[in-house]
C-alpha cells in the first residue's frame, strides 16, 4: 500500500513556525461557531434560530450573519415571548430583523396561558413555562433543529451537553445517550419526529462574550451598560423599579448605577451595582468578577444544583 | 492571546478531578456562589476540608456513582491563554468518551498515582494519546505527597515511562511530580520538591508551542456550503464557504477541485470582515473562484501538484463505539470531512489489544470501546490524508443508518 501525500518522517517537519499563522482565541472560537451554524444550513431541513434578545444570542446572529455574507441568513428567527420582556430588548430585537432581512417567528407565553396550554407558576416566572409554548411553536412551524445560544460555562449539567443535542419527540434530552462529537464532524441525523439543539457558542465564557462584542463593535441594548435608575434590594439582589418589577411597601427604594448581566424574564432578573459604561469597562468587570452570572441575577436559578438539569430533560433550552 | 485544547485522563480516584478543580481554583476561574456550593457540600459531609473535585462533578448519575461517565468541558484563562479542558473518564469502558476528548486535543495529560506507579490503565491512556495523534503529552505523577516527595520513587515511573513511551509515537513528553491537593507544581513550583527542575504544569501549559503542530503545507479545503445570494446587487455572486483543514491559501493560487480534477485559480478569498490575502486552518472563510465550475458540498479544493488520495478503499484504525458490534460485511455510513458516503467494512485485519499493543489477527468482530484495523470500501470516493499527516482531513466517523448513533471513529492509515 503506498502512503497518502509525502514521504518525510516526520510529516510536521516543514511546517512554518511563523507567528502569522496563529489565530487569535477569539477569532478561533468565532471560525468553529461559523463552521457549526453552516453545518446546520447544510445538514438540516429547517432550521431556525434562537432569539432572545440577550447578548449571547446578538453575538450568535452576528455569526449567522458572517456564516452567509454576503448572502442573508438561510433561515427564520424565533423568539419565545414570555411577555415578560425589558422594552429595549424587544427594540433591538426588531431593530436586528429589519437590519438582516430575516423573517421573524414569535411564540407567546401570554398567549399559551390564555389558551390555558400552560399554567402560570406560582412565583410569576415564566422561564419554565416557555418550554412548552417553545416545543408547540416549532412543530407548529415544522422546525427541526433549533440554533441556541448557550455555553457550557454557565452550569454543571450544560457542560457535558453536546453541540449537537438530540430530542425525542417530547423534545427531552437524554444526558446517557449522547452521540460522541469526534473532531469537527458532527453527526446531524434525526429520525422523523425527533430534533436538534445545536450550540455553537458552546467553547465561550461569559468574557469572551464581551471581548468578542468588544472587538467586533456589536451593539447590544443600552441595559447592559452602567445607567442609574431606582432600584430595591430583595433576597440580596438589586432590582430596577419598572413595569414588571415594582417594591412591595417594606422595600425601600433609593437610586444606583446598575447594569444587567442577563436578559432574562423580566420581573425575576435582577441589575448588578455597575459603573461599567463601555464594552471594555464591562470585558474588565466580568473578568474580575468573582459571582457566576446566573448566580447574580437569576432570581430563579438558584433553587437546586439539579435544577438545571431537571429542566433541560424537560426540553428546556 | 491563543487558545489551548486539553485532554485529561487518568483512573479513578488518581486525582484528575482534584487536578481541574485546581487549576480552575488557582486561575481565579471559579467563582464565590460555586466555592460556596462545594464547601458547603463538603461540609455535609464531613470532609476535612474543600473538596475541590466537587467543581467538576456533573450529571446526577455520575455524583450518585462518584464517577465521571461522559466527556465534560471545563474553561479556564491566563493572561496569556485561554483553555478548554476535555474532562474524560479514564475506565476502559469510557474509551469512546476518553477518544472524543483527545480527538481535537493539542496537550493530553495522563495522571498516574505516585503510590502505585505505572498501572495498565496509565499506559492504555498515553497510547489513546499517541493514536489520536495529540501533539504533547503531560504524565503527571500525582499524590507525591504520599510518598514523601521521594525523587526515587518519582525517577523510576519516569524512566518506567519514557521506556514505554518509545514505542509509541509521541512527539512532546513531558513528566511531571506533583500534589493536586496541596497544589504542588500545579501553578506553584513545589518547595517539597527542589529536586525537580522543570516548569509547574500550568507554566508549561502557557508555554508549550502549539502553532507549529498544524499542518501548514497541505492545502485542503473541504467545500461547506455553497452561498449564492439570490439578491439583485449580487445575482451572479458565488461562493465556497468551508474552514481550511491545512496549509496556507492566497488570492491567486493555482488550485484543482478535487474529485473532478478540474483546475481554476483563487479569485478571492472572503470573511465578514472583508477580503484577505492568505488563509490557513482553522479559519473559516469564503472562497470564489476565477473560472466558473460545478463545484458543490463535499468536494475538496487544493493545490494541482499536492493532493490527497481520491480513493474508494480506506484503510484505517477503527474505535469502535456501537453497542452491536462491527463485522466484516456490515453497512454504514461514513462521513469524512463534509463528505458523506456509504461504506461496507471488507474485512478487519486486527482488534489491538490497547493495553497490552498485543494484535488479535484471529478477532471476529470489533465491540464497543475495541480498535482495530479494518479496511473499508466506499460507495463514492473519499479525499484522504493519512491521520498521522492531518487530524482534519485524516479522520471520519461512522454511523449506523438504522438508529443514526455514531458508532465508529476512524483514522486513516492508508488509501489506494
Ligand atoms: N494526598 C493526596 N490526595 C489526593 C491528591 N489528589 C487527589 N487526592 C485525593 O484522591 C481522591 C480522589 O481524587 P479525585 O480528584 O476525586 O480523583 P478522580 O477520580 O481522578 O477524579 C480524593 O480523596 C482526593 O482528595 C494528591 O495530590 N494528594
Amino acid at each position: 500500500m503506498k502512503p497518502v501525500a509525502g514521504e518525510e518522517k516526520n510529516p510536521m517537519a516543514r511546517t512554518a513556525h511563523s507567528p502569522r499563522y496563529s489565530l487569535s482565541h477569539l477569532k478561533t472560537l468565532e471560525a468553529e461557531a461559523i463552521f457549526i451554524i453552516r453545518e446546520v444550513a447544510a445538514e438540516l431541513e429547517r432550521p431556525a434560530l434562537m432569539f432572545s434578545g440577550g447578548k449571547d444570542s446578538i453575538v450568535m446572529l452576528e455569526l449567522a450573519r458572517r456564516a452567509f455574507a454576503p448572502a442573508r441568513i438561510p433561515f427564520p428567527v424565533l423568539h419565545i415571548d414570555t411577555g415578560h420582556n425589558f422594552d429595549e430588548v424587544l427594540e433591538h430585537r426588531d431593530r436586528e430583523v429589519k437590519r438582516l432581512g430575516l423573517t421573524l417567528v414569535v411564540g407567546s407565553v401570554q398567549e399559551a396561558i390564555d389558551r390555558g396550554v400552560v399554567r402560570e407558576e406560582p412565583n410569576g416566572s415564566r422561564n419554565r413555562i416557555q418550554t412548552a409554548v417553545l416545543l408547540e411553536t416549532a412543530e407548529k412551524h415544522g422546525f427541526t433543529a433549533l440554533l441556541g445560544g448557550a455555553r457550557r460555562d454557565e452550569e454543571k449539567a450544560r457542560a457535558k451537553e453536546r453541540v449537537f443535542s438530540f430530542r425525542d419527540e417530547f423534545g427531552q434530552w437524554d444526558p446517557k445517550s449522547q452521540r460522541p462529537e469526534v473532531w469537527g464532524l458532527y453527526n446531524t441525523r434525526v429520525h422523523v419526529g425527533e430534533s436538534i439543539r445545536v450550540f455553537p457558542i458552546s467553547n465561550w465564557t461569559e468574557l469572551d462574550i464581551w471581548s468578542y462584542i468588544e472587538q467586533e463593535n456589536i451593539e447590544v441594548p443600552s441595559l447592559y451598560y452602567s445607567h442609574r435608575r431606582p432600584v430595591f434590594r430583595r433576597n440580596s439582589m438589586l432590582f430596577a423599579v419598572h413595569r414588571f418589577c415594582q417594591p412591595r411597601p417594606s422595600e425601600e427604594v433609593f437610586e444606583a448605577e446598575i447594569r444587567y448581566r442577563t436578559m432574562g424574564d423580566a420581573t425575576l432578573t435582577a441589575a448588578v451595582p455597575s459603573a461599567a459604561a463601555t464594552p471594555a469597562q464591562v470585558r474588565e468587570e466580568v473578568a474580575g468578577t468573582r459571582l457566576t452570572e446566573r448566580g447574580a441575577t437569576r432570581g430563579d436559578d438558584q433553587v437546586s444544583e439539579a435544577a438545571m438539569e431537571d429542566r433541560k430533560k424537560e426540553g428546556y433550552f | 492571546m491563543d487558545l489551548l485544547r486539553l485532554a485529561t485522563a487518568g483512573s479513578v480516584d488518581d486525582g484528575k478531578s482534584t487536578l481541574i478543580g485546581r487549576m480552575l481554583y488557582d486561575s481565579k476561574s471559579i467563582f464565590t456562589d460555586q466555592l460556596e456550593a462545594i464547601e458547603r457540600t463538603s461540609r455535609d459531609r464531613g470532609d476535612d476540608y474543600t473538596d475541590l473535585a466537587l467543581l467538576t462533578d456533573g450529571l446526577r448519575a455520575e455524583r450518585e456513582q462518584g464517577i465521571t461517565i461522559d466527556v465534560a468541558y471545563r474553561y479556564f484563562a491566563t493572561p496569556k491563554r485561554k483553555f478548554i479542558v476535555a474532562d474524560t473518564p479514564g475506565h476502559i469502558q469510557y474509551t469512546r468518551n476518553m477518544v472524543t476528548g483527545a480527538s481535537t486535543a493539542d496537550v493530553g495529560i495522563v495522571l498516574a498515582d505516585a503510590r502505585k506507579g505505572l498501572i495498565e490503565q496509565s499506559r492504555r491512556h498515553a497510547f489513546l494519546v499517541s493514536l489520536l495523534q495529540v501533539p504533547h503529552l503531560v504524565l503527571a505523577v500525582n499524590k507525591m505527597d504520599l510518598v514523601d516527595w521521594s525523587e526515587e520513587v518519582y525517577e523510576s515511573i519516569r524512566a518506567e515511562f519514557v521506556e514505554f513511551a518509545s514505542k509509541l509515537q509521541i512527539s512532546d513528553l513531558t513528566v511531571i511530580p506533583m500534589s493536586a491537593l496541596k497544589g504542588d507544581n500545579v501553578v506553584e513550583r513545589s518547595a517539597n520538591m527542589p529536586w525537580y527542575q522543570g516548569a509547574p504544569l500550568l507554566h508549561h501549559l502557557e508555554n508549550v508551542h502549539i502553532a507549529s503542530d498544524r499542518n501548514l503545507v497541505d492545502v485542503r479545503f473541504p467545500v461547506q456550503y455553497v452561498i449564492r445570494p439570490h439578491q439583485n446587487r449580487n445575482q451572479d455572486y458565488r461562493g465556497y464557504a468551508g474552514q481550511v483543514a491545512g496549509g496556507v491559501l492566497k488570492t491567486g493560487d493555482e488550485v484543482v477541485v478535487l474529485p473532478s480534477g478540474l483546475g481554476t485559480r483563487i479569485a478571492g478569498i472572503e470573511t465578514a470582515d472583508g477580503p484577505v490575502e492568505e488563509a490557513f486552518a482553522p479559519m473559516s472563510v469564503v472562497l470564489r473562484l476565477e473560472d466558473d465550475l460545478d463545484v458543490s458540498r463535499g468536494d475538496m479544493i487544493c493545490r494541482p501538484n499536492n493532493r490527497p488520495s481520491v480513493s474508494q478503499d480506506i484503510d484505517a484504525m477503527v474505535c469502535w463505539m456501537g453497542d452491536s458490534p462491527l463485522v466484516p460485511g456490515r453497512k454504514l455510513a461514513i462521513k469524512h470531512t463534509t463528505r458523506t458516503a456509504r461504506t461496507l467494512v471488507k474485512e478487519l485485519q486486527y482488534e489491538l489489544n490497547i493495553n497490552t499493543l498485543h494484535r488479535n489477527q484471529e478477532a471476529v468482530d470489533l465491540r464497543l470501546n475495541e480498535i482495530g484495523r479494518v479496511r473499508l470500501r466506499t460507495t463514492s470516493p473519499l479525499m484522504a490524508d493519512e491521520y498521522r499527516r492531518n487530524r482534519a482531513t485524516g479522520g471520519f466517523v461512522l454511523i449506523d443508518e438504522a438508529t443514526n448513533a455514531t458508532v465508529g471513529a476512524g483514522m486513516i492509515v492508508g488509501a489506494d
